[in-house]
């Protein structure tokens, strides 16, 4: 979250207003110069005077849809109470102490508040870990909330290869999305027009055709199933397929994803949670036993069973992101593999090793999935996932 | 109007409100803003519209959206039958203007346009407007932020009275910012432990208090399983009708009437399987 400080002056509350616009608009919320006006004269329906009645009053004007709706309140505690984190310089001491500046009308208003706010007090001392502050003077950055968030996800997935593969998923997801159909079906608008409905409508108007109707191709997206493997002998790499999944899930495309070791664990919503820090609390815990040894078939297997009919149709395609190194019977890993060729349209497998240059598919089971593969690619680094793309629109 | 006078009339109908919908409602009446309602399925986004009308004892225009919804049936449409009716009757007598033609007789208004010729305010509920298309949307931008609807034939009404106009929606898809900007916001969640349990009484005052506290009990413990379609306040209501038609008075010695009424929470084989009768001895076991 972006802080702003909390003006010391201000020609009267017009001013203070828009500063708390401009503060939100800098957090990417969609406010311009007409909400201004709206949150003053939503301020002037309620008790202005009363803090819990300002902050929700202002919340329903001003937040757009469920996310604004949930960071309201660190957004208004940050601007009206000034308890964002200040950053000064190259952060020289570790004790800046943020003044407390909160508008004069509600000082006295309500304890919980004050408590609240002398909690925080403590902790808003500028953290020289954090990354992100380039210091500007008079400039503040994130709160504990964003901070604390920040961390976490960074032992997962850290923010340049986070963006970098989710280029990569979503240039991917883009080549493989637009599909149409090649038959033309009934529609609002279309480029045809339908004659035979024009004909029988225009009965009614005394053979007159006056309602027209249209035919247009209907879009038949495809859909992706991505099984990434983070068995211990995939930790290099999970970090960046993780993003990569993430990518995926958020590129618009209707995506579905598991993650497997010995076990599977379907982690679409997980990876969907818009709150980062549960995000990562609920990856983790399914990650229990990443990094041990892998079955890949008794994973694929759990996921046919379980999935399969939702999650497979002839327009699916299966991404397997891993090594083929498996500790169950290689022969089984054919066997399942044949059986969702039969019902997905096609099979990716995205290979770690393949990049390496003198690498030959022996590890058995490799052996085995191989005749039911429509391509075996290779995926080491980000690089060699943004080239994925061309490979892709073939498919 | 004031704040707590919303909470107080909706109250009387039996819905309780929380302070943050009630300050939308509150500021969509006194701004005369649309309000947006979002939130998870069954937690009383289109009972708020209900209620309000109820309270407010005005009519409810309740135009339920879906995917090819279009104008004529959402605004207004020609009556061409009666109209192609009146050029033969008229070519009789010897000839009728279009004036005639198109004028309010032949007019047949569908909810929007009724929302805007009421005298009293009516409440209008645009009811999960996520499933209209895109251009729908685009439809309701001028009625939203101007409550007039232009008829090219007839030129362009304007409101008589403003109406109060709810939306929902559960994310479907995405809404455009143009419609977001027209309204005022509210997310509405699953209710906490108090709130629920003041639902359950204004609706069902005949519940007793212990048997009252068990079934939210379990429902709120419900939630944090992972299911596919978590019980919302209907849910919880139907639930709660069911065991007290049956005549329980404690969940923990009538196990299998709670098992046999599962079907009013849990809407999917798959949850249903994921509450089998050790779960839900662990649940009520924690709230008895």
């Amino acid at each position: 979250m972006q802080v702003t400080r909390f003006p010391s002056r201000a020609d009267g509350l017009s001013d203070r207003m828009s500063g708390f616009i401009a503060h939100l608009r800098m957090n990417g919320l969609r406010v311009g110069p007409r909400e201004t006006g709206d949150a003053l004269a939503a301020l002037t329906a309620v008790n202005a005077t009363d803090v819990r009645q300002a902050r929700q009053a202002l919340r329903a004007v001003l937040a757009g849809d469920s996310e604004d709706w949930r960071r309201f309140d660190d957004l208004f505690d940050a601007y009206w109470f000034n308890m964002g984190k200040q950053r000064k310089g190259a952060a020289q001491t570790s004790h800046v102490r943020v003044q407390t500046a909160k508008p004069m009308i509600w000082q006295q208003n309500d304890q919980t508040e004050k408590g609240a706010n002398s909690d925080t007090d403590q902790k808003a001392t500028a953290d020289p870990r954090d990354r992100s502050a380039t210091g500007i003077d008079g400039k503040l950055v994130a709160t504990r909330q964003a901070d604390l968030s920040r961390q976490d996800l960074r032992e997962l997935l850290d923010e340049q290869s986070l963006l970098q593969a989710e280029k990569a998923a979503i240039a991917i997801a883009r080549a493989i999305r637009d599909r149409r159909s090649r038959r033309r079906k009934q529609a609002l608008r279309g480029p045809a027009l339908d004659i035979r409905r024009i004909q029988r409508a225009s009965l009614a108007r005394g053979g007159e055709p006056i309602d027209l109707f249209h035919r247009a191709r209907p879009p038949r997206p495809m859909k992706i199933v991505a099984l990434c493997d983070v068995s211990g002998s995939m930790t290099v790499y999970s970090r960046v397929f993780l993003a990569f999944l993430k990518g995926l899930i958020s590129s618009g495309t209707q995506a579905d994803t598991y993650l497997f070791h010995t076990r599977l664990m379907r982690v679409t919503d997980a990876l969907r949670d818009h709150d980062t820090l549960r995000a990562a609390g609920r990856l983790s815990l399914m990650a229990e036993g990443f990094g041990g040894g892998t079955d890949i078939s008794g994973s694929l297997n759990t996921f046919l069973t379980g999935y399969g009919a939702r999650a497979l149709n002839g327009r699916t395609i299966v991404l397997i992101l891993s090594d083929g190194y498996c500790s169950s019977d290689p022969k089984a890993l054919g066997d399942v593999l044949a059986r969702i060729r039969r019902k997905a349209r096609r099979i990716v497998w995205l290979n770690p090793l393949k990049g390496w240059r003198d690498y030959q598919p022996i590890a058995a089971a490799m052996q085995e999935a191989k005749p039911y593969l429509d391509a075996h690619l290779p995926a080491n680094t980000l690089e060699a996932l943004a080239a994925l793309e061309p490979q892709f629109r073939k498919l | 109007m004031t704040l707590s006078d919303v909470k107080n009339g909706l109250a009387k109908q039996g819905y309780v409100a929380d302070d943050r919908l009630a300050m939308a409602l509150h500021l969509a009446d006194s701004l005369g803003r649309p309000l947006l309602l979002e939130g998870p399925a069954g937690v009383g986004k289109t009972e708020v519209a209900k209620a309000l009308a109820a309270w407010r004892d005005t009519r409810l225009i309740r135009l339920q959206c879906y995917e090819g919804l279009d104008a004529s049936h959402a605004i207004y449409e020609w009556n061409y039958q009666r109209q192609l009716l009146a050029i033969r009757a008229s070519e009789a007598q010897g000839g009728t203007s279009e004036a005639q033609l198109f004028s309010d007789e032949y007019l047949l208004k569908r909810p929007l346009l009724e929302a805007i010729s009421e005298d009293k305010p009516p409440v209008l509920l645009i009811d999960e407007i996520d499933r209209a298309d895109e251009e729908f949307e685009a439809y309701l931008l001028e009625i939203l932020s101007d409550f007039q609807i232009t008829i090219p034939e007839l030129g362009t009404i304007s409101a008589r009275v403003k109406p109060i106009v709810i939306l929902t929606a559960n994310g479907t898809r995405d809404l455009s910012d143009a419609l977001r900007r027209r309204c005022l916001y509210s997310f509405l969640d699953y209710p906490s432990r108090d709130t629920e349990l003041a639902i359950l009484r204004a609706r069902m005052p005949k519940v007793e208090e212990r048997l009252a506290r068990q079934i939210i009990g379990v429902v709120q413990a419900l939630r944090k399983e992972e299911l596919e379609k978590t019980p919302g306040i209907a849910e919880m209501l139907d639930w709660a009708a069911a065991l007290s038609g049956l005549g329980v008075n404690d969940l923990a010695k009538s196990r299998d009437e709670v098992q046999a009424t599962l079907v009013c929470l849990l809407k999917t084989a798959a949850d249903y399987d994921a509450a089998p009768p050790e779960v839900m001895d662990r649940l009520i076991g924690k709230v008895a």
